[in-house]
């Protein structure tokens, strides 16, 4: 394998680790409303995920990091390319990392109830900027020869990468409700498996939809094998949920995102973002990427820098690892 | 406004805000982690509300340090697309490293820190705080090295139009960076000892009349703020020194314009303060209290070199890189227009003294700290934490101007050219902003702008929160330990 083509399944590596994880604390946002019904209910969903969705949202960092080091034309052409959506992913990012951790700084209900507001509002935006930006840089966008886009700005807004940002959005949805029931005890924990197997069958289509048309469109024979992995596995979680197996469902959405990310961009590759205003303007794995030094040098630095985060933040997850239940919430103390 | 000027005022702004949080980080995580060693070696009690007070108040500041910097690694991609095509070779990779050694530690050591506390065995718990707060100095250490290679490309060949690493041990070394990184640093401490020289001071002074159990933990800090900025102080000047005469090599029209110095001297004169408009035409007359020589000491390390002036280095970039940008319909207005080589005259020179003059106020502040608590004195006067409270702006202020000098002063050049490197590797900022609508720079700016306004607001209204609430804002009253209940309960949570 080339180190061009490594580096493009590194990256791919690095979005559906975001995918993943940030997927399931996006979803915890989400359903705050939903399923936190009490103020103790909510500091419950929001200490599930209170010690890792930092480190989570990291994913993202080095996602892009990475796309810059390893394909600086991929990653100059996409951002300025699909630069609303982005910039709606970014506020909305703000305001949630601020959210949780002023949340509850202050001992007021008002001041609590807003910065949910900020927390849910920050949790839908991003997974449907997310999911568009992928389904954007799958299907396209309008290129020059300079790799600028020629459309208006909002020429990544279609409908089909609309429906990449609903299949974004309903995976971490359930995703969301399946880490809360593995994560809660009591009350909240029925809820949330119950809300799970209620929403999955529904939350999950646009998700098939959207794998459906890219293979039609641009799917390579292989990738029809993880597509029905996808659709496979999410079967399968839906089926764990009503056995009341948390943390095979948990496991089994995993299956899902993985196999729909390696479906997305296996019909991608070559190409890392292709024109479709002239296919000869499109940018590839080849054409796009850094030199052979540069991409050795981030090579190594992965090598020994990848691993090492999975251990250390498998770690966090083990030294978290109980079920949360509203007895084990701490009187609120501010000053 | 075109959207080459948006772009570099939404760069300025965002790095600027950005950069008011993360020397508070850095310092107060370094030395949070500090207090907790004090803490688990000798048990005081002291050293424990130490570490809870400011790990709190370093707790409320990352949150926004980290949010704002999400925006600086996407901005390159989003406003700078030529830039990042130009540079993704050689810039990319102290990023990515960032990210990866850095920022994938930072941010989940810190999870383990904050839920960690009695969930932990004390020492692991401890690490936790040294390995977070170490990684905030690494990725300081990374972004510093990309930005210096901005500012002094070294480590690579122009291969296709483009330059090309050869080395990323030539990048992480590079003596731009070597310089900059403990300049940085130091001026993070000295942020944060300011802060907590401020804070300390205020507490003591409420509770002078008490005979408060609290006191001994406020005098401590107190103490150790002073020292920190001292510290701090000496080697920001040592560092600022090495780094200016490295400027006079590799930048000379940025140090030329912090001095406003117009024409060649020999020796060359430091002026200490001017009065009236810093411009081209009126630089000679404007200054005041000038120190002869001092300049060519400053540049060479010898009091009778020559200086070169604004105007002579005029000539020699214009005979090197040009006199007019090239008739790219890519540049827009500025496409075939004349080049301006002199940065802003007037922001390089007050930019200069700013940093200079505030760093030296807030070294002062902590001067009288120590003296003022000498010998297990107490300080009593009102005058004093006024000041002290008012000190807390001074280091953030020389930190701010010395990023504005520093940014600006390399003005027109992005990547400026290296004078021993390789030909080619430079990039005017004009040729490296993206083809955007104005609308849409428009849009972010205000949008992220106003966004970090209201931010900021609810920042300082609850540090000042917390700052007043003190010890007993942060420590929870001990309740008597039942036996069913058996640390069930989680020591913290959100």
């Amino acid at each position: 394998m080339s180190l061009e083509t490594l580096w493009f399944c590194i990256i791919v590596l690095f979005w559906l680790g975001y995918l993943f994880l940030e997927g399931f604390d996006f979803g915890v946002g989400m359903l705050l409303p939903v399923l936190g019904r009490d103020d103790t209910e909510r500091r419950v969903m929001i200490n599930t995920i209170g010690p890792v969705w930092d480190g989570n949202e990291v994913w993202l960092i080095v996602a892009a990091g990475a796309m810059f080091a390893a394909f600086p034309d991929w990653y100059a052409s996409l951002f300025s390319g699909a630069y609303l959506p982005l910039l709606l992913v970014l506020l909305a990012l703000i305001g949630r990392g601020v959210a949780f951790e002023y949340r509850g700084k202050v001992d007021s209900p008002r001041w609590r109830r807003n910065w949910d507001r900020v927390i849910v509002l920050g949790s839908w935006l991003p997974p449907l900027g997310v999911g568009l930006l992928i389904t954007t840089t799958v299907l396209g966008l309008p290129l020059d020869e300079h790799g600028n886009r020629i459309g208006s700005a909002f020429a990544a807004v279609r409908w089909d990468t609309l429906l990449g940002a609903l299949a974004v959005v309903g995976f971490s949805l359930v995703h969301g409700a399946a880490f809360l029931a593995l994560k809660t005890g009591g009350e909240l924990r029925d809820r949330a498996r119950l809300l799970a197997i209620r929403v999955l069958p529904v939350a999950l289509v646009p998700l098939v939809v959207l794998l459906l048309i890219v293979q039609f469109r641009e799917g390579a024979l292989w990738t029809v094998l993880p597509l029905a992995v996808a659709v496979g596995a999410a079967v399968v979680a839906w089926r764990k949920l009503v056995a009341d197996r948390d943390g095979q469902a948990f496991a089994a959405l995993g299956v899902t995102i993985a196999a729909a990310v390696v479906t997305l961009f296996g019909a991608l590759y070559p190409d890392v973002l292709p024109s479709t205003a002239d296919p000869a303007n499109s940018l590839t794995v080849a054409g796009a990427a850094s030199s052979h030094y540069a991409l050795q040098v981030i090579t190594w630095v992965a090598a020994f820098g990848a691993p090492a985060v999975l251990v250390y933040q498998g770690w966090t997850y083990w030294v978290f690892r109980k079920r949360i239940s509203t007895a084990q919430i701490p009187p609120v103390h501010t000053p | 406004m075109d959207v080459l000027q948006l772009a570099r005022w939404q760069f300025g702004i965002t790095t600027v805000y950005h950069f008011l949080m993360v020397p508070l980080t850095i310092g107060l995580s370094v030395l949070v982690a500090g207090m907790q060693t004090a803490w688990v070696r000798t048990g005081h009690r002291r050293y424990h509300e130490m570490t809870k007070f400011w790990g709190k108040l370093l707790l409320v500041n990352f949150a926004m340090g980290v949010v704002t910097g999400i925006v600086q690694e996407f901005q390159f991609g989003m406003n700078w697309n030529a830039y990042s095509r130009f540079v993704g070779d050689v810039f990319g990779a102290p990023l990515a490293m960032e990210g990866l050694v850095a920022f994938f530690v930072e941010s989940t050591f810190l999870g383990l820190w904050i839920f960690g506390w009695d969930r932990l065995p004390k020492r692991v718990h401890l690490a936790c705080a040294w390995a977070f707060s170490l990684a905030t100095v690494a990725s300081a250490y990374f972004i510093l090295a990309a930005n210096s290679w901005m500012q002094h490309p070294v480590g690579v060949a122009f291969v296709d139009g483009k330059p090309t690493m050869r080395s990323i041990w030539a990048v992480l070394t590079n003596n731009t960076a070597l310089a900059a990184i403990p300049h940085t640093i130091a001026g993070a401490f000295s942020v944060a000892a300011a802060f907590i020289v401020g804070v300390a001071a205020w507490h003591l002074w409420r509770k002078r009349k008490t005979d408060d159990e609290h006191r001994a933990t406020w005098r401590t800090s107190l103490r150790l703020g002073g020292w920190v900025g001292v510290v701090a102080f000496a080697v920001l000047a040592i560092t600022g020194d090495t780094q200016g005469k490295l400027m006079f090599e590799q930048q000379p029209m940025k140090m030329a314009s912090a001095e406003a110095l117009c024409h060649t001297e020999q020796p060359a004169s430091f002026s200490i303060i001017a009065i009236g408009d810093v411009a081209r035409q009126n630089c000679e007359d404007v200054k005041t209290f000038n120190v002869p020589a001092l300049l060519s000491f400053l540049a060479h390390n010898d009091f009778k070199t020559q200086v070169t002036g604004v105007e002579d280095l005029v000539g020699q970039y214009q005979a090197k890189y040009g006199t007019n940008y090239p008739d790219d319909p890519a540049l827009g207005q500025l496409a075939g227009k004349p080049i301006d080589y002199t940065p802003n005259l007037p922001v390089t020179y007050w930019g200069f003294r700013i940093m200079i003059g505030f760093g030296a106020i807030s070294a002062g502040i902590g001067v009288l700290a120590l003296w003022l608590t000498r010998k297990g004195r107490m300080p009593d006067s009102k005058w004093f934490p006024r000041l002290a409270l008012l000190g807390i702006a001074t280091p953030f202020i020389g930190n701010s101007a010395g990023w504005i000098f520093t940014e600006m002063g390399r003005q027109p050049f992005v990547v400026v050219p290296n004078p021993s490197g390789v030909d080619g590797v430079w990039m005017f900022t004009a040729q490296a902003v993206s083809n955007l609508s104005t609308g849409e720079v428009w849009t972010s700016l205000l949008a992220l702008t106003s966004l970090y306004l209201a931010l900021g607001v609810v920042e300082v209204f609850l540090m000042r929160r917390y700052v007043r609430g003190g010890v007993e804002g942060v420590l929870p009253p001990e309740k008597p330990k039942q036996d069913n209940d058996s640390g069930d309960a989680l020591a913290f949570a959100y």
